[in-house]
């Protein structure tokens, strides 16, 4: 089969790959119809991720149609059905699981040394995605195996709802909804969102969806922070605007109750001490995270307000402003998305016509075409927020 | 038609020309620690007694651009300004090439150095400069070129931002989820969730969640 192929930071081709087989009786293989490039796997792309290996085939978001079943899954899944992959895999049964959260299962990573190593416990295993969370293969690809498929799903409706609508309750629509959600979202609240990539605008939507009084979101690609504003926020531009006057006139001088970091750790700003101190950091390796955007979030956050982390971050962060967290007593809040936890409310909001997460999406291609299109993603160009590939 | 003479002779990929850049940039903090740990060691080598503190500015210089270059996306203008830098050196050298240096020789050295190094600052800016100018998704077919060029009308909220203001509130944020009790808000002297305070004592030790029972399907 066709798929996207992981040869060495920003080499990423298209290749034939063996067939995935069923390896367990809980897997099962999935025909991926669509799948998409998220902002994490530029991550990857970019090399800042450790635990990428030669061959490793790329992709989180996916969802297509069960084609076999191995004789654990089928009490949950038939040839036939229409599935969303989550991006966490997740057994359902142990401790972490039975609590709802599914993105630190304890079964699901088969590379829970490694992951323990640097971690300190292991994380759920996820796709696509380093084999620190077990260097399962991608949904970027013509199939996809699914490991403990009969809880790892999202069976979906045939036939009211299109692929676009439907693909990112896989990742970028749970994932913005969590990030608003771990900020306990109150009728009085103002969310400053920093990032409007994905994850951004997904969170966007969940906060008016949720009510709160106001949204913020600081970007500095102008169709980005428009496609923000065209669903409720208030833009800031940091390359034009002052973040700190602007949040600072918007709140009446007491800041943002919440805060969302939905940049991660390659933020981009580019006229601050503190970034370019994370710059050269980084580019001699004494520092693999770049974390301008939690020092801004720490510091504007009102006192006894929440910091909500759902952007990556891989490893070490410098400078990061502990006693200012700790004198104002934030909250922080973060973590992997417990997709699963969120899906069933979330598929029903899509069905009532509530949301329409189709709206990301700017790009549209084959296969074959992914490899450049995730240049094009990385470097923002020609108007690239979101990315869906037809295998 | 050989390309031995052509323009185009020397061009090289883009994803080499990043590769290029990323040496230069090592080369370049390397080469500026040298010149600021140890001016007078290369300025004795050089017959340039006296220019040490030159030396240890053009290191400082050499370690800017360089982790410019490395820690950058877009790294060619920090070539280029490597190459400016380029120049100055030759310029700096150039006056201590002559007969009356008996080190003479050594400064020749350094020059074919620096115009090597010069050489390839130039192919990686051009290499980097042509990705630039094609833009990527400028060179991409139609079927790849985005489907809308202004995102103002993609609310995303088919009923429209107003009408969707609130729609979720049936949500109920998991107790796990919930801030600290100390720092919610408070509402008419009292805290604004005493109702979903009432409702989770009420459920005692019950789990945060269930779990689908076969994922959410």
């Amino acid at each position: 089969m066709k798929a996207l192929v992981w040869n060495k930071p920003k080499d990423i081709r298209c290749e034939e790959v063996p067939d995935p087989r069923i390896e367990d009786p809980r897997d099962a293989i999935i025909k991926v119809s669509s799948c998409a490039i998220c902002g994490s796997d530029l991550h990857l792309y970019d090399g800042f991720m450790p635990g990428m290996e030669k061959g490793d085939v790329m992709g989180h978001e996916c969802m297509g149609e069960v084609v076999e079943v191995g004789s654990g899954a089928k009490h949950a899944l038939k040839v036939g059905d229409r599935v969303v992959i989550p991006f966490t895999i997740f057994c359902g049964q142990c401790d972490q699981c039975r609590r709802g959260n599914f993105s630190v299962c304890e079964r699901s990573n088969r590379n829970k040394d490694v992951s323990a190593k640097v971690f300190g416990h292991a994380t759920a295993g996820l796709f696509g995605y380093t084999h620190l969370t077990g260097g399962y293969a991608g949904g970027q690809a013509e199939y996809i195996r699914v490991p403990f498929a009969d809880t790892t799903h999202i069976k979906v409706p045939k036939g009211t709802l299109t692929d676009e609508q439907l693909l990112f309750l896989s990742d970028i629509f749970p994932t913005g909804w969590q990030a608003v959600v771990q900020c306990d979202p109150q009728p009085e609240d103002t969310v400053a969102i920093w990032g409007a990539g994905p994850v951004g605008q997904m969170a966007i939507r969940s906060a008016i969806l949720l009510g709160v009084k106001q949204v913020i979101c600081i970007d500095r690609v102008p169709e980005r922070l428009a496609m923000a504003e065209a669903g409720g926020a208030i833009p800031i531009n940091f390359e034009t605007e002052s973040v700190l006057e602007r949040l600072s006139d918007l709140t009446g001088g007491k800041g943002p109750e919440k805060c969302i970091d939905s940049v991660g750790m390659e933020a981009h700003a580019t006229a601050t001490l503190d970034a370019m101190y994370d710059r050269a950091k980084q580019a001699v390796m004494l520092e693999s995270d770049r974390p301008h955007v939690l020092r801004e979030m720490a510091y504007v956050c009102r006192p006894a307000g929440t910091l909500s982390v759902p952007g990556v971050y891989g490893g070490l962060i410098d400078k990061f402003p502990f006693g200012m967290v700790m004198n104002k007593g934030l909250t922080i809040r973060t973590g992997q998305t417990h997709v699963n936890r969120w899906s069933d409310d979330l598929l029903r909001r899509i069905e009532e016509g509530q949301i329409d997460p189709s709206f990301v999406i700017t790009h549209t291609a084959s296969l074959a075409e992914g490899p450049d299109l995730y240049k094009t993603f990385r470097d923002k160009k020609d108007g690239c927020i979101k990315v869906v590939l037809k295998p | 038609m050989s390309r031995s003479l052509s323009r185009h002779a020397y061009d090289l990929p883009p994803h080499r020309g990043r590769q290029l850049a990323q040496g230069l940039g090592w080369f370049s903090i390397g080469l500026g620690l040298a010149e600021i740990l140890a001016p007078h060691a290369l300025t004795r080598a050089l017959g340039m007694r006296g220019a040490e503190p030159l030396v240890q500015a053009y290191g400082v210089r050499e370690v800017v651009t360089g982790l410019g270059i490395l820690g950058s996306d877009q790294p060619r203008p920090w070539l280029v300004g490597r190459l400016a830098g380029d120049g100055l050196d030759v310029a700096t050298l150039a006056t201590a090439y002559h007969d009356g240096n008996p080190r003479r020789g050594s400064v020749g050295l350094a020059l074919a150095m620096v115009a090597g190094v010069a050489v390839l600052d130039f192919l990686a800016t051009e290499a980097l400069g042509r990705d630039e100018r094609r833009g990527g998704a400028a060179a991409l077919p139609d079927a790849r070129r985005r489907m809308f060029a202004d995102y103002r009308g993609r609310s995303g909220l088919p009923r429209g931002v107003q009408a969707s203001r609130g729609a979720a509130r049936d949500f109920e944020v998991p107790r796990d989820f919930r801030a600290p009790e100390a720092m919610r808000p408070w509402r008419d002297g009292k805290p604004a969730n005493d109702a979903a305070v009432a409702s989770v004592a009420a459920a005692g030790s019950k789990p945060a969640t269930a779990v689908p029972a076969s994922g959410a399907g």
